[in-house]
């Protein structure tokens, strides 16, 4: 120590930065600790972009290519104008062509198909006199969402081809001028999943990551009875826990930077908002995530236990967050459980940050609760720590 | 020779070991009932009461009968009428919305003269899963309530007649249920399985038990027989309870149900053995389960999501994916009811899976004993 420095360690501030050095070292093993072999960086970073490409081309309920089995009974232009007319809209796709009906319900049966459009026998001819019969869909509801999207789509398909079959047929059917519903969607024109699912998918990370690092960090050390020395050491509580935290911290919200950046630039999610208020929200729900770590260290005892926590502990986060399924379709009770889920509060942020360009104005009652629970899990957290140490 | 005394003293050990600890009866009993709870009761894709502003421009019989076919459909809650149609766009970005009907001016003019007429349709695009279906319901409504108006029996007759087979009221949870047995076998099979293997060879006392006359094929099937047992215990429960409390159709076979899922659940817990010798060590054979087993099977067996919009590699690695072959053959069991007849290239493929897991468990033990 030089003579400079001495003065400094009889009075306060010399303590302040002694224990800034010591800071600054324990924060250097930790990094050092986490990036340390190829086997964790893989799982630091390759593994949240496999997450993200994973979910951001696994999720989709959009109904394309869907597989179609036609019966067509007349055989005539007319009915085969109908098939073309499904398969032009790139909703579907004809991959079998059956001549009766066990054929249709064998597809539909294995799986085959999803749609079948059962065309009658005279549907062209009794078109043109002016009396249509009536085609029939048939659609496999095991997958419920892509049976009701393909319904719609196929309804209008069929309905748009027979009246403009019929509005050329010779018979005079008084054909009404057509009223329409235009739809246009805000936000997401092209109506994109991913574009919905990505900010979530960053949310998600944090927290995983966040929670999960932390928690494997404390419990390590415990594990491996290192945990006794450092508390021997003149290293403070708080220090340990800071220099526990921040080096993850810095992993993680480089890992949200990547995933927001691939996102925007890859997945072309829009990023309509303000950089400052999405890096505020990421910081402090990445917070809430480090708080949440050491809680889930004080209850689980080693480092797989913390890695099964995923199940009983995560996922149900991430069911009740609004993420995948939406909070309104679920039952009043379970919609206020959800108020008590931070992630619920980021996603709904980062969701409009990125696609309604929303400020603090719009989102101050998703910032409130969640500045609140994040500061609260990091005191909480903080008050375990110190008592388990005691 | 495998000897079944010794294997099922195996077994007896490996249950009493499990009886003991708290975490693994956790994951193998509390997290399947935690999520049969939660995607039984608590999510849904269902879209319900969609909150539907309305601008009605035009103050007519006819707007009038269009914003009553909507109340009337079931399908949306309409909300406030507004004043000024560009107060859509703020009810929008408040969420307190989820689609505005705009009716312009003159549009039962428009409509009494023949010439085409449109409404139109803001919708909350960002959740575009929830913004598909809520077109979808608009435009049904609609295009029923034009029909109906024109009331001409050529023009009705234009409507297809649709059926909807195997899950006539299209709930979230009839597919996402069947889906749910094959999740939790990957959690109950695979990942239990690869702890105990993972942490015998951490704590060395697989070196003991290989030192024992102990044949290895009987170390297998003795340490992997009481996780088939947990495992057969949670099919039955997400079943019964799913049929009886969630009113989940069961149409088929109970007989094939249990054997394929005897099937599936060897080769899903032989895979677990292979992944706990190959790691090593329990934490890291926890995170290969979940990259190499868990997501893959929830994500890409087509359980809730349909693997036909997605990118055709995803699709072809689905094929690699047991989980599939297990989730088809759950569908068309408690679903579709179908048997054998339709479901034999499944069994099929889900036979050549637990025959390659098995035999590379099998030999992951015998490599790791010649080093």
């Amino acid at each position: 120590m030089s003579d400079t420095d001495r003065p400094m360690a009889v009075v306060s501030p010399g303590s302040w930065a002694r224990s800034w050095l010591r800071l600054r070292r324990l924060f250097l093993k930790e990094f050092l600790q986490l990036v340390r072999d190829r086997r964790s960086l893989t799982m630091l970073f390759v593994a949240p972009i496999l997450q993200l490409l994973l979910y951001g081309y696994a999720i989709t309920t959009e109904v394309r290519n869907l597989s179609t089995v036609v019966l067509d009974r007349d055989e005539t232009q007319a009915s085969r104008s109908i098939a073309d007319a499904l398969v032009a809209t790139g909703y579907f796709r004809v991959t079998r062509w059956a001549t009766d009906r066990s054929q249709v319900a064998r597809a539909l049966d294995q799986g085959a198909a999803t749609l079948a459009i059962e065309i009658p026998r005279g549907y062209s001819r009794s078109l043109l006199a002016g009396r249509p019969l009536s085609i029939q869909l048939l659609l496999d509801g095991a997958n419920a969402n892509t049976a009701t999207v393909a319904e719609g789509y196929a309804m209008q398909i069929v309905e748009a081809q027979g009246a403009k079959l019929l509005a050329r047929s010779a018979a005079d059917v008084p054909v009404l001028a057509p009223v329409t519903l235009e739809s246009r969607a805000w936000y997401n024109p092209g109506l994109e999943s991913r574009v919905y699912f990505v900010p979530a998918i960053a949310a998600n990370i944090m927290l995983n990551m966040g929670l999960m690092l932390t928690a494997l960090g404390v419990v390590r050390e415990r594990e491996q009875g290192t945990m006794e020395q450092l508390l021997v050491s003149p290293v403070t509580p708080l220090e340990i826990v800071v220099g526990k935290v921040l080096p993850v911290a810095m992993v993680v919200l480089v890992n949200v930077a990547i995933v927001d950046l691939v996102g925007i630039y890859w997945f072309d999610v829009p990023f309509r908002g303000g950089v400052i208020l999405l890096s505020a929200a990421s910081l402090t729900f990445t917070l809430a995530g480090l708080g949440a770590g050491i809680l889930l260290s004080a209850i689980a005892k080693t480092q797989q236990e913390v890695s099964m926590s995923v199940f009983p502990v995560l996922m149900p986060m991430m069911l009740l967050s609004g993420m995948i399924f939406p909070i309104s379709s679920m039952p009043r009770v379970i919609q206020w459980l959800t108020l008590a889920n931070p992630l619920r509060y980021q996603i709904a942020i980062l969701r409009s940050v990125f696609l309604k360009g929303a400020g603090v104005a719009e989102l101050w009652p998703q910032l409130v609760p969640m500045v609140v629970m994040a500061v609260g899990l990091m005191l909480v957290a903080a008050w375990r720590f110190n008592r388990r140490l005691a | 020779m495998i000897s079944l005394p010794r294997l099922l003293t195996i077994a007896r050990k490996e249950s009493r070991q499990l009886r003991r600890d708290t975490r693994s009866l956790i994951l193998a009993f509390l997290v399947p009932v935690q999520m049969l709870l939660l995607f039984g009761y608590a999510i849904s894709w269902d879209v319900r009461n969609i909150a539907l502003g309305v601008f009605d421009g035009d103050q007519t019989e006819s707007s009038r009968a269009v914003v009553d076919a909507f109340r009337g459909s079931g399908y949306f809650d309409v909300g406030q009428q507004l004043t000024r149609p560009g107060d859509g766009r703020q009810l929008l970005d408040r969420g307190d919305a989820r689609a505005v009907l705009v009716i312009p001016r003159r549009f039962e003019q428009d409509l009494n003269a023949g010439r085409p007429t449109s409404a139109q349709l803001l919708v909350d695009g960002a959740d575009a899963n929830t913004a598909t279906i809520v077109i979808g319901y608009a435009q049904a409504t609609m295009a029923s309530w034009a029909t109906a108006r024109g009331a001409n029996p050529a023009v009705m007759a234009l409507v297809p007649q649709t059926r909807i087979w195997y899950n006539q009221t299209l709930e979230t949870r009839n597919m996402i249920i069947p889906g749910l047995v094959a999740s939790i076998m990957m959690i109950v099979g695979s990942m239990l399985s690869a702890i105990t293997i993972a942490r015998e060879w951490e704590r060395g006392t697989m070196e003991q038990l290989i030192a024992t006359p102990v044949d290895r094929r009987e170390i297998v099937i003795g340490k992997l027989l009481p996780y088939l047992v947990i495992g057969f215990i949670d099919v039955t429960m997400i079943v019964v309870v799913g049929s009886t409390v969630f009113h989940v159709p069961f149409r088929g076979s109970a007989l094939l149900l249990g054997v394929s899922s005897f099937i599936y659940l060897s080769g899903t817990c032989a895979l677990g053995l292979w992944i706990g010798a190959v790691a090593k060590t329990q934490l890291l054979a926890v995170q290969l389960n979940m990259l190499v087993a868990y997501l893959p099977g929830v994500l890409l067996s087509g359980a809730s999501l349909d693997l036909s919009p997605m990118p055709r590699v995803l699709q072809l690695v689905s094929y690699a994916v047991p989980a599939r072959y297990f989730v088809t053959l759950l569908k068309g069991i408690m679903l579709k009811g179908v048997g054998v007849a339709t479901l034999w290239p499944d069994m099929l493929a889900l036979v050549i899976y637990a025959g390659c897991a098995i035999w590379l468990g099998v030999h992951a033990l015998q490599k790791r004993l010649a080093v």
